[in-house]
């Protein structure tokens, strides 16, 4: 049984979330922007797990981390999807390309 | 903190470098197959921190799904797009409202974690795990009773998205480059509006 304190994951999910964030924020390729939403949700599900341990008695964060999961897979497909619909009207996967809606 | 074992410090440690530079490469990279390989080391990563949080069952989810699913949807993706997956087409520099984006939000971020990291309180103890917690048996008990309902709601949710995915990227057999290229020569003119005015006041009419 590991002996690190608590605490040392959620600094480390708070970090990977903020790296998930600016890199939302910055790249303008689709596939990155959906790894990022990736990482996003990966930080947030080791939050979960971490206070879980805090909270032994019950698996209340575990059980909402496996449901985030099973979402995270659902997003990831319906996502790709729409980048493959998306590259068969405009040939590219840039999002500035994304302004069909603008004019 | 003289509570840790070196094992312990050692084996987190491994994991935080995973997670960090698969985060930083992921974001980084130029190219999506190598953002690709960063998010399966991130994810590989945060499953060694679920072992060591005593989540088992979720440690194997991670690796299966993550890894054997998600990443390689993304690698499917990217082979299928082909080389313009990885070009950064229209390299005309990043806008300045992006980087300034961005910007506010690391500051803020960082600024909220060192307001977090002032006001700390002492390091909360480990409690005793009560046998059986994060395995199979411990997470599934729950789930099927507690968490029936929404369990059998993402049952639902992942079919739903199964033939979503499909509908979506199969698209319509004809071909919609047509259809985009005749809409953006027609520049929205008074035709245009007079068109959505027609439209409006038909729904007016239907509701």
């Amino acid at each position: 049984m590991s002996t690190v304190p608590v605490e040392y994951f959620l600094i480390v999910a708070a970090v990977l979330f903020v790296v998930g964030a600016v890199g939302f924020l910055l790249r303008r390729n689709l596939l990155v922007l959906l790894m990022s939403i990736e990482l996003m949700l990966n930080s947030v599900n080791l939050t979960l797990v971490a206070y879980n341990r805090l909270h032994a008695a019950n698996h209340a964060g575990q059980n909402l981390a496996f449901f985030v999961i099973a979402v995270a897979a659902a997003e990831a497909a319906v996502g790709l999807a729409i980048v493959l619909a998306f590259f068969r009207v405009r040939k590219t996967i840039h999002s500035d390309e994304a302004n069909l809606l603008k004019n | 903190m003289s509570g840790i074992g070196t094992f312990d410090l050692l084996f987190f440690g491994l994991t935080t470098l995973l997670v960090l530079l698969g985060g930083i490469g992921t974001v980084a990279a130029k190219n999506p197959i190598r953002g690709a390989m960063g998010l399966l080391t991130a994810i590989v990563g945060i499953a060694g921190m679920y072992l060591q949080l005593a989540a088992e069952f979720l440690a194997a989810i991670q690796i299966i799904v993550y890894a054997g699913a998600v990443v390689v949807l993304f690698l499917f993706v990217i082979m299928l797009l082909g080389p313009q997956a990885t070009t950064s087409a229209g390299a005309a520099g990043t806008k300045v409202s992006r980087y300034f984006g961005a910007g506010v939000l690391l500051v803020t971020s960082v600024g909220a974690m060192s307001l977090l990291w002032r006001t700390r309180t002492e390091i909360a103890a480990l409690p005793k795990l009560p046998p059986g917690h994060g395995t199979i048996e411990g997470i599934g008990r729950e789930l099927f009773t507690t968490h029936i309902v929404p369990f059998e709601l993402s049952g639902a949710l992942l079919l739903v998205a199964v033939v979503g995915a499909v509908a979506v990227a199969r698209g319509k057999q004809i071909d919609p480059t047509s259809a985009v290229k005749v809409a953006v020569a027609k520049k929205p003119t008074k035709q245009a509006s007079g068109e959505a005015e027609a439209h409006t006041a038909h729904a007016k009419e239907a509701g």
